[in-house]
């Protein structure tokens, strides 16, 4: 037997205007397990949640009905007033008579009818509900962030600041991304690598965080705030501890002298030696063979660098090892790749030599790049004149390409434009592009820059084809401005290639257990409200891992995501709601057919011992830690074992129940009365 | 002639099962939009179409429901990811069952309505109402 109390409200004119609040709640007064009924003008006003709390108290009630607005609006308005009159929070459901009627019918007589029908079947509802309780779930206070580009540089800096333990997985033997890959950055040419190369050695040398380079995370289990993280670390085939970082192995190896392996740092624009440190700021500073490539590794013989060293600090030996860690939040920020150079024939990219990437032009520019620095033609090491730029190369082209946005081409296109008019004097720069996006502060000023002060050449349309016409290469394109045919001789040809989801970017996703959308890109938990939460709690992105961006976009989604796992570690414990799935162990037959439907992976096989330790039976068990209350997994239970806290099938079909018979009539209430109130 | 006369002042009955995330606030903006429909729909809230047991809807039509639908987030926006897909996929076998056991198909609607449409949500409601309204009353499902 229950003891419901109902609160009508008014809403002011809100609901009263078109329903006969009075009748309602004289109505509600009449229905099973109601002893208490009242209305009120606001129920959500301070007086109004008194007059609940009051009424709890006084009248000993064990559920509540408040028959107002939404509950999307008001619920934990009226949840947390319960909690202050230590009632439980569980117990209060809402009847919407605002949204859902008052606001949306005309007529008095039918809205009245169906507001009291709306209350009948909450009240239903409550009857069956069951007091619940917060579930508090612990916290590993320690984060790992996976990706040492400059996002999850950032992040870690954040977080490790915030006196909590970082680890870094970075898959290539430095940290620093693409961002080391750059010369000079937009909007305000500063030095890419004297903003980078400070904060890749403060989270080598800082004492809160541990870094793996040359290393993959190889599984996650677990769930928020209980990560357990295995990490592949590849081998070196140089012990750390003992290399100084003197690099005299790798001037001495005699792989890529002939330029039969390219460093991918370079973009294939240098060799490299098998044992190899990619740049020579790189974090850490210590060397790593490449195996696949290596001689020693591939006859037998050689050895050269183990000779060399005097720290004795090389071990062919050397294992892949596999590393376990706990953590309590997961950031995510794995970067991009670029799209791949044989794509794009018309333009001629991998067939003629001086058709080049932006990275590539961008290593070009960089004083430490392989042509210190000077802007030459790969085809014959001579300066070019003439330089093409084409934007949009496979981005917002649904034929071909991609259809999004690159988002940051329109920028760096402006900078190697400028960036060749300083390192190339008498060059002149041509920009093919289909519209000129520079939407963040100081922006556009900068293109307006690139094309007034440095002249550079714009010319809004499609290159069409590039061909080659003795030592020069053609560029065919219409001019849409002047819908006239424009053909440029240029003597090098810098193509802005679309910005695409890191290689594996989808394996990765699947052992995260986080969504990814069709290019691979992760989503975010919600595109405005929840830019850096994935969906599956505990874990968040930074950077372009979530869609191309540049470095300051980047930056603030790296101190995001850093803010919301410190958040996650500013509590002992993690409070969630209770409204989640709970298996009846004594029915469930262990089929396990509610595991693959779980979208969360919170559905794991549990086995039963008596106190012998003999397996009972093994049952299915739903982890409250990660467990989102969808209900979907208590629909698929064939026997019916698993209930959807707070939307029991006895609520739902108490609530259906109340349909068996209509309210045809009701009490109008008098005029003078409502005016009295 | 009994049956026309019983016609006139009968209004259908239809309840609603829709997910907390997209439907609930699609109704909850026609409201804020002051949008008109029917006042002939009862909703039953829950967290996803996911969690919708088909037998909650034929216990609807047991109990005097003349038509029933359920709606929930589009394909993709699903809050959980993945319960809409789960509901297509078993709701669109249960309709057939449904038909099987001699239930006018045209009596279950299924339909994605974010929560952002309020208006598709007044239209919808008015379109169901006024295609029971053609089938009549639903006879004998409970006896
Ligand atoms: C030609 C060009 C010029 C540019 N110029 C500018 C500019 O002037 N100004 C500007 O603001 N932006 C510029 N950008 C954009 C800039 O490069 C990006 O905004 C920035 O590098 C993004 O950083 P990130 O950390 O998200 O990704 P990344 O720099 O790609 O870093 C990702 C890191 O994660 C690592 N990683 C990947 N997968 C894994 C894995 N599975 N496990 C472990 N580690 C992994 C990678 O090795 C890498 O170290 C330019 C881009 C290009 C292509
Ligand atoms: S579907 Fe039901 S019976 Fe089968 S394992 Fe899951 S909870 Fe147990
Ligand atoms: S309710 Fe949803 S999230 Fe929770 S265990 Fe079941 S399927 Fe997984
Ligand atoms: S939450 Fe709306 S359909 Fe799943």
């Amino acid at each position: 037997m229950a003891n419901i109390g109902v609160f009508v409200c008014w809403c002011g004119s809100n609901i009263a205007q078109t329903v006969d609040v009075v009748a309602v709640a004289k109505a509600a007064s009449e229905f099973k397990d109601v002893v208490y009924s009242v209305d009120y003008k606001y129920m959500c006003s301070s007086p109004g949640q008194n007059m609940m709390i009051d009424a709890i108290k006084q009248h000993n009630l064990d559920g509540v009905v408040i028959a107002s607005c939404s509950p999307r609006m008001h619920e934990s308005t009226f949840r947390s007033a319960a909690v202050l009159a230590g009632f439980n929070p569980y117990m209060v459901e809402m009847a919407n008579l605002r949204e859902h009627c008052s606001w949306v019918h005309d007529n008095r007589e039918e809205a009245t009818k169906k507001a009291i029908e709306l209350v009948r079947m909450i009240v239903a509802k409550v009857a069956r509900n069951a007091p619940l309780n917060k579930i508090y779930v612990p916290v590993t206070k320690r984060a790992l962030v996976i990706g040492g580009g400059i996002a999850g540089i950032q992040a870690a800096l954040d977080i490790a600041n915030g006196g909590v333990e970082v680890i870094m997985v970075e898959k290539e033997p430095s940290i620093g991304g693409h961002m080391s890959q750059l010369d000079e950055t937009f909007p305000t040419l500063d030095c890419s690598q004297c903003i980078l190369t400070p904060r890749m050695v403060e989270v080598a040398t800082h004492k809160n965080i541990t870094l793996y380079a040359y290393s993959e995370v190889d599984s996650v289990e677990g769930f928020v705030g209980n990560f357990k993280v295995k990490i592949k670390r590849k081998a070196k085939c140089v012990i750390e501890e003992l290399c100084t970082g003197c690099g005299l192995c790798t001037q001495k190896c005699p792989v890529g002298k002939k330029g039969e392996v390219m460093n991918e740092f370079e973009v294939g624009m240098a060799p490299r030696p098998a044992i190899y440190i990619p740049f020579p700021q790189a974090v850490p500073n210590i060397p790593v063979i490449d195996r696949e490539n290596c001689t020693y590794f591939k006859t037998g013989k050689c050895g050269v660098c183990a000779k060399v060293c005097v720290a004795k600090a090389i071990d062919f030996n050397q294992k892949d090892e596999i590393v376990e860690e706990e953590v309590g939040a997961i950031i995510v920020a794995t970067g991009y790749d670029l799209y791949p150079k044989d794509s794009y024939g018309e333009y001629g990219y991998g067939k003629f030599k001086d058709v080049i990437s932006g990275l590539e032009f961008e290593r070009m520019v960089s004083a430490s790049g392989p042509t210190k620095g000077k802007v030459l033609r790969p085809s014959n090491g001579k300066p070019p004149k003439n330089v093409v730029f084409i934007k949009c190369v496979g981005s917002r082209d649904e034929k071909h390409g991609i259809s999004y946005c690159s988002k940051i081409c329109c920028m760096y296109t402006a900078k190697h434009a400028m960036l060749l008019h300083h390192k190339c004097p008498g060059a002149k720069a041509y920009i093919f592009y289909m519209d000129i996006r520079a939407t963040g502060k100081g922006y556009e000023e900068f293109v307006k820059r690139a094309m007034e002060e440095e002249g550079a050449v714009y010319i809004r349309g499609r290159v069409s084809r590039i061909y080659k016409r003795k030592d020069h290469l053609v560029v065919v394109g219409a001019d849409t401005l002047t819908g006239k045919p424009v053909e440029v001789e240029a003597d090098l040809v810098v193509l802005a290639t679309a910005i695409i989801a890191k290689d594996g970017a989808d394996k990765l996703a699947q052992i995260l257990k986080i969504s990814y959308d069709t290019h691979n890109f992760y989503n975010e938990a919600h595109p405005k409200l929840r830019p850096v939460e994935t969906n599956t709690a505990g874990i968040f992105l930074a950077g372009c891992c979530q869609a191309p961006k540049d470095i300051p976009d980047s930056v603030s989604q790296g101190s995001a995501a850093a803010s919301k796992a410190l958040a996650l570690f500013s509590k002992k414990e993690l409070e969630r709601e209770p409204l989640i799935s709970r298996v009846n162990e004594e029915f469930c037959v262990g089929c396990l057919a509610c595991q693959p439907v779980c979208p969360y992976n919170a559905i794991e096989e549990k086995e039963i011992r008596d106190r012998k330790g003999n397996l009972i039976k093994k049952v299915a068990h739903i982890n409250e830690g990660l467990c989102m209350g969808c209900g979907a997994c208590a629909v698929t239970c064939r026997s019916g074992c698993i209930i959807l806290e707070g939307f029991t099938n006895n609520q739902i079909f108490e609530q259906i129940n109340t349909f068996e018979n209509l309210i045809s009539k009701f009490e109008p209430t008098p005029e003078e009365t409502v005016a009295k109130k | 002639m009994e049956e026309k006369s019983a016609k006139t002042d009968w209004e259908p009955r239809i309840v609603g099962f829709v997910c907390n995330w997209c439907t609930y606030a699609g109704a909850d903006l026609a409201g804020t939009s002051r949008l008109k429909y029917p006042p002939n729909v009862r909703l039953i809230r829950l967290p996803c179409t996911g969690a919708i047991d088909p037998l909650f809807i034929v216990k609807a039509f047991q109990s005097g429901a003349d038509a029933v639908l359920v709606s929930g987030c589009h394909p993709n926006d699903c809050h959980y990811t993945s319960g809409n897909y789960h509901a297509r996929r078993k709701l669109t076998v249960f309709k057939d069952l449904l038909e099987f056991t001699g239930l006018d198909p045209k009596r279950f609607w299924m339909s994605w309505i974010s929560a952002s449409e309020g208006q598709k949500f007044a239209s919808f409601m008015e379109e169901i109402v006024t295609e029971t309204k053609k089938l009549g009353p639903l006879k004998g499902y409970n006896n």
